[in-house]
């Protein structure tokens, strides 16, 4: 396994600690470095932690940006929740899905985008909405979402 | 999640059913309800695990309240008014089990547990005749692990009661098993839905002991042991262990604590072995080998003063306990006792020195043994196993397919006569029957240990060296001071061999911490990876209880009373195989057949 | 604004004129008058339980401790809902001097703030305002120190006990109780779990007193409520309004004129038809709400908003207990067989029996609400279930 892997969860544990309670914050931080959480970190959590792997698997499971299959490098979570349905939802995925050639749950090849949804993400006054990374975007329509993946997209080439 | 029972103190008093009843501060609304016989059922909760509260099945109406109550997670207060049979409690419960039964795979006819299952009998008590939902199951995508040659895990039978988890968990501090996901996904899952061969599971088939329904199971091997009986090539030889004479009655329809060793012999011999051998003989034999294996360490240590001898030695006879510490303490791999389990070592002489002594062909020989293990079978399938030349042990079959082999059979259990064990490798002592308990080995080790180093047998009354009789729930730490010695072990003298006794692989980590701190200055550690030893071990009949494994427990040291010879080295066909075929304790044959070596694994 | 309806600027009015001036003379008081001001201000939990808050942290208080937490809750969850966020942003000073004046009432010395993973970004302007918060504290000799802890998308994290479990590093699966958090809370000790309305609501009455904010509100409802508007409106947004408010008011207000049903209180609130408009009162009275109003008019689909609510929750729900694991989707796939005719108008019954089961019986407070949402709308928009 490439050393630098390894040195992220060493230095998760250094920062947060080896307590049980350290173990959301490590697994958020692998997450923010990753944007996923692979077998092999989760075992090295687990003995850092000293918890079983299962324990490590069942904790991370639990929640929804806490993804245990690879994802890309921005992973997109479009709010699926009612007031965000009744504003366009299904028109914003589309336009991604177009964009990116990609559906719903999937990576695209290049590993850079992921399309997910999620549940209410609270920008019901503002739908429909979606987060990439940590960032929310609301009061999207096709053109918007349009202009800000192009722009994502633009970065990722610079 | 689970809260842990609460110290009692004062009375107090509540009404249940219109009944006034005085309890204990503290108590569940389930345990007062028990106590005044009103049966209230239950899914997710156990009599060994911490309390859940998540099956719901329980619920029981508080008049004033506006919900129903789980009586499994409610303490009793002063003044409550409960009722366990309402109109609102029967509905809720009905909904309750039908829900379960929507997302299960109840094509009952087709479960090992057919007959066997608390959903099942619930189901019949409630009369869930025309299902009142939807089918679920069809949308599932459940998948079965039957990779494993101990135990299957189909999750289309499961009911999420997280009894496997909190067992895993709180009886052994493996937690192979864990819940997964959440919503409608939520499963129990091991490490990233690996089979459990996979993981860091031990095979000790607690799980399976306290699984409500069929979702965790032993591999059978019935109908392979069935098949062997009727292939007229074969001769088939088998080996019953200690505790599994002092259970299988249960399975049977009898009380615990009822020794049926004669009738088990008996109901063997109609099913029709050749031969119904005795574990225990060749626990005796291992009590031989792993004293003088200890005095050898100990001589090294304290006379060569060999810095590599490593001390404390372990017992190696648990197989939940060598793959545990195979995967958890990997650098104390040298510290276990390298003899076979009594299973294994009898596996290895059926295929040589009982076939030399009746003239067969080891290749002729299918040997089979009764376990009350789980563990048993996939230490059976070891690669290392197969000392003999051929696989030692063929099929191990738990307690409970034991009982069910005899019911098959149509023998009616009870009414059997009680027959004797055959003869060669038949014979056993007292120390060999007490291998079944917390403890035993320790106490059949010290039998002869003591012995063998001064002469004189040990001083305590009719042997029962109860300090190192250990129960449920704690590490038992014994030290006994060696005087007295014969010349070979003058080196003894004086010294004050301190063993500790460990039940339960949560206990047993413990030890293990402590001689990993350099906290501990054990000598001897004997560990049995099930609560109460074997007697509580992964194959025996269900229901387990702490009042159950008690019973199992007096039952084993009044069967160890009750034996004229209580010390391994008594065994006059011990004596005799030493003569005639392994020469001496520790020797080459011994070596070859008897010792085996262990793997290192991942943790995680 | 009409009329009928008041705006109030309690939660986001002005800071004091001096930082954490509110939190100092709050400090100056014994802790029984603090507490006492609670209760005489009627104050209740805005989280949408509705517990007094003044005994909840009486009874912390009383209960002998080494350690005691005070915990706010922000991880907003409930669909529709959106005004913890504008507050942490807005007024957060008020957030951490709430928590602060709880410290020292209780005698604890360590906050912790659970934010919803989705409000992540917010992380660096609040670990700013903490900051000041601190230095502060320090000057105030008040020893009580505020943590962030960050959710990591988890609904059911918002009842208290399963926030405790996560931020014990653990699955969020509410706890059985008795205990409650009172007595054992995060990491087993006494805990005092309020919303973040809440925590600003205790320093506004420490600014105004209780007289005033007597004032706001009914009998039952005393106070303000910040309310998250979405759905139909025109004027979509966070107002706050006085507590105890007739529906009919609210829908006039911002309705789009159009108004066929307002979901009060979140998916794991009530739907209120039209024809209920009149009678219904917003507030512990009548329809108890977090502050999430959600309106629909005439050419939504309520079948369509069960289908959606049913969905989330299916996939919310935490999974422990039976009723809510296996009923959501017992009511998801149910309505749907009802809806393509393969199981007979009569079903919808016995679903609503079911809900009624998964109320009384589920473990935790939100297992026994998400059935909500199920009956009420089943029994006022029968028709659109069926056609």
């Amino acid at each position: 396994m490439p050393n630098n892997q390894d040195n992220l969860i060493k230095e998760l544990v250094g920062t947060y600690g080896r307590e049980r309670t350290s173990l959301l914050p490590i697994l958020q931080g692998v997450i923010s470095q990753k944007n996923f959480i692979s077998d092999f970190d989760m075992t090295e959590i687990a003995k850092e932690l000293d918890i079983s792997a299962a324990q490590v698997y069942g904790t991370a499971t639990f929640y929804s940006f806490l993804d245990t299959a690879a994802r890309g490098k921005y992973v997109i979570r479009i709010c699926k929740t009612i007031t965000c349905d009744m504003h366009g939802r299904k028109e914003i995925i589309q336009t991604i899905e177009n964009m990116l050639k990609i559906k719903v749950g999937e990576t695209t090849q290049n590993k850079i985008f992921t399309l997910l949804e999620t549940n209410c993400l609270g920008w019901c006054h503002k739908g429909p909405a979606m987060l990439i990374n940590d960032q929310p975007y609301s009061e999207l329509t096709p053109e918007k979402v349009h202009e800000i993946i192009a722009e994502y997209m633009n970065n990722n080439r610079r | 999640m689970a809260t842990k029972e609460k110290s009692k103190t004062k009375n107090i008093t509540i009404k249940i059913d219109g009944q006034d009843i005085s309890v204990a501060e503290g108590s569940t609304i389930l345990e007062v309800a028990r106590k005044t016989n009103i049966h209230i059922p239950t899914l997710c909760y156990h009599d060994d695990l911490c309390v859940a509260g998540n099956c719901r099945v329980c619920v029981v109406e508080q008049i004033g309240a506006r919900n129903l109550v789980a009586s499994c997670a409610t303490p009793a207060a002063e003044g409550m008014n409960i009722l366990t049979n309402s109109g609102k409690v029967r509905l809720a419960r009905k909904h309750i089990v039908e829900l379960l039964l929507s997302e299960h795979n109840a094509d009952c006819t087709k479960c090992y547990k057919n007959g066997n299952c608390e959903l099942q009998n619930l189901a019949s008590e409630m009369l869930t005749r025309d299902h009142l939902f939807l089918d679920l199951v069809a949308d599932r995508h459940y998948s079965i692990d039957k990779f494993n040659p101990a135990i299957i895990k189909d999750d289309s039978r499961c009911i999420r009661c997280q009894r496997c988890v909190r067992t895993c968990e709180e009886l052994q501090s493996v937690s192979a098993l864990e819940v997964a996901n959440k919503g409608a996904h939520m499963k129990i899952s091991t490490f990233y839905e690996h089979p459990l061969f996979e993981v860091v599971c031990t095979n000790c088939g607690q799980c399976v002991n306290r699984c409500p329904t069929g979702a965790l199971i032993e591999r059978t091997y019935v109908d392979e042991v069935w098949d062997a009986l009727y292939n007229p090539k074969k001769h088939v030889v088998v080996q019953t262990a200690p505790a599994v004479r002092i259970a299988l009655g249960e399975a049977l329809g009898m009380e615990p604590g009822k020794i049926v060793t004669g009738k088990m012999v008996a109901a063997l011999k109609r099913i029709g072995f050749q031969s119904v051998l005795d574990t225990d003989f060749t626990a005796d034999l291992t009590i031989i080998e792993e004293g003088h294996e200890l005095l050898s360490r100990l001589k090294r240590a304290l006379v060569d003063k060999d810095p590599k001898v490593a001390l404390p030695m372990t017992t190696s006879c648990s197989p939940g306990w060598i793959k545990f510490i195979e995967h958890t303490f990997p650098e104390y791999l040298p510290n276990v006792s390298t003899c076979k389990s009594p299973q294994q070592m009898f596996g290895a002489l059926a295929k040589t020195f009982y076939a030399q002594k009746r003239g067969l062909n080891p290749e002729d020989i299918v040997s089979v043994s009764v376990m009350p293990c789980t563990a048993k079978k996939y230490e059976a399938d070891r690669p290392e196993m197969r000392s003999s030349g051929h696989k030692d042990v063929d099929f191990v079959l738990t307690t409970r397919e034991l009982a069910i082999m005899i019911r098959q059979a149509g023998l009616d259990f009870e009414s059997l006569p009680n027959e004797q064990y055959d003869s060669i490798m038949g014979v056993s002592s007292g120390a060999g029957v007490i291998f079944g308990s917390t403890g035993g080995v320790m106490e059949a080790a010290l039998r002869t240990v003591y012995e063998v180093v001064t002469g004189k047998e040990i001083p305590f009354e009719n042997l029962n060296i109860t300090p190192v009789r250990g129960t449920e729930g704690e590490v038992r730490k014994a030290s006994l001071k060696i005087t007295g010695t014969l010349p070979d072990f003058n080196f003894l003298e004086g010294v004050e061999l301190k063993c500790v006794v460990a039940n339960s692989l949560v206990y047993a980590k413990r030890v293990m911490q402590e001689v990993r701190d350099g906290k501990a200055d054990y000598h001897f550690i004997e560990i049995m990876a099930c609560p109460g030893g074997c007697l509580g071990g992964g194959g025996q009949p269900i229901p387990t209880s702490p009042e159950i494994r008690a019973k199992r427990k007096a039952a084993i040291y009044q069967e160890d009373m009750g034996m004229t010879i209580r010390k391994s080295h008594e065994n006059p066909e011990v004596t005799a195989i030493y003569k005639e075929f392994l020469g001496k304790p520790l020797g080459h044959k011994s070596h070859e057949l008897l010792h085996t070596h262990y793997k290192a694994r991942q943790r995680y | 604004m009409s009329e009928l309806i008041q705006r109030v600027d309690l939660i986001f009015g002005e800071y004091s004129d001096q930082k954490y001036k509110v939190l100092e003379e709050a400090l100056k008081r014994p802790n029984d008058d603090i507490i006492k001001d609670l209760l005489d201000s009627g104050l209740k939990g805005r989280g949408g339980a509705g517990f007094p808050t003044a005994l909840k942290w009486k009874f912390t208080a009383e209960v002998p401790s080494d350690e005691k937490y005070v915990v706010c809750n922000a991880d907003e969850g409930e669909p529709g809902t959106f005004k913890d966020r504008e507050i942490l942003s807005r007024v957060p000073r008020k957030v951490f001097s709430g928590m602060a004046i709880c410290g020292k009432v209780i005698g604890s010395n360590k906050g912790l703030i659970y934010l919803r993973g989705e409000y992540k970004f917010m992380l660096p302007e609040l670990l700013k305002e903490l900051d000041t918060y601190h230095e502060h504290a320090k000057k105030l000799n008040h020893n009580f120190t505020i943590e962030i802890r960050l959710g990591s998308g988890a609904y059911i994290c918002g009842e208290e006990s399963a926030l405790f479990e996560s931020m014990e590093g653990k699955r969020g699966e509410p706890r059985n109780k008795p205990p409650y958090p009172t007595t054992s809370g995060f990491m087993g000790k006494p805990t005092v779990i309020n919303n973040v309305e809440t925590f600003v609501n205790v320093l506004m009455i420490c600014r105004i007193g209780p007289v005033q904010f007597r004032k706001l509100g009914t009998t039952d409802s005393r106070g303000s409520k910040v309310f998250s508007v979405s759905g139909d409106t025109p004027k979509p947004g966070i107002y706050e309004l006085e507590l105890g408010m007739p529906l009919f008011q609210f829908v006039d207000e911002f309705g789009d004129g159009d108004t066929k049903a307002v979901q009060v209180g979140g998916a794991s609130g009530f739907c209120v038809p039209r024809k209920k408009f009149k009678d219904t009162i917003i507030g512990f009275e009548g329809v108890p709400t977090g502050g999430s109003m959600m309106i629909f008019n005439s050419s939504r689909s309520m079948y369509n908003v069960l289908h959606n609510y049913l969905d989330f929750f299916e996939e919310e729900s935490c999974g422990q207990c039976t009723p809510c694991r296996v009923g959501c989707q017992q009511l998801r796939k149910g309505i749907e067989a009802v809806k393509r005719g393969e199981k007979p108008v009569l079903y919808l019954e016995q679903l609503m029996k079911l809900a009624e089961t998964m109320k009384i019986t589920a473990k935790c407070g939100l297992g026994q609400s998400v059935a909500n949402s199920f009956s009420s709308i089943v029994s006022n928009f029968k028709e659109e279930m069926i056609y």
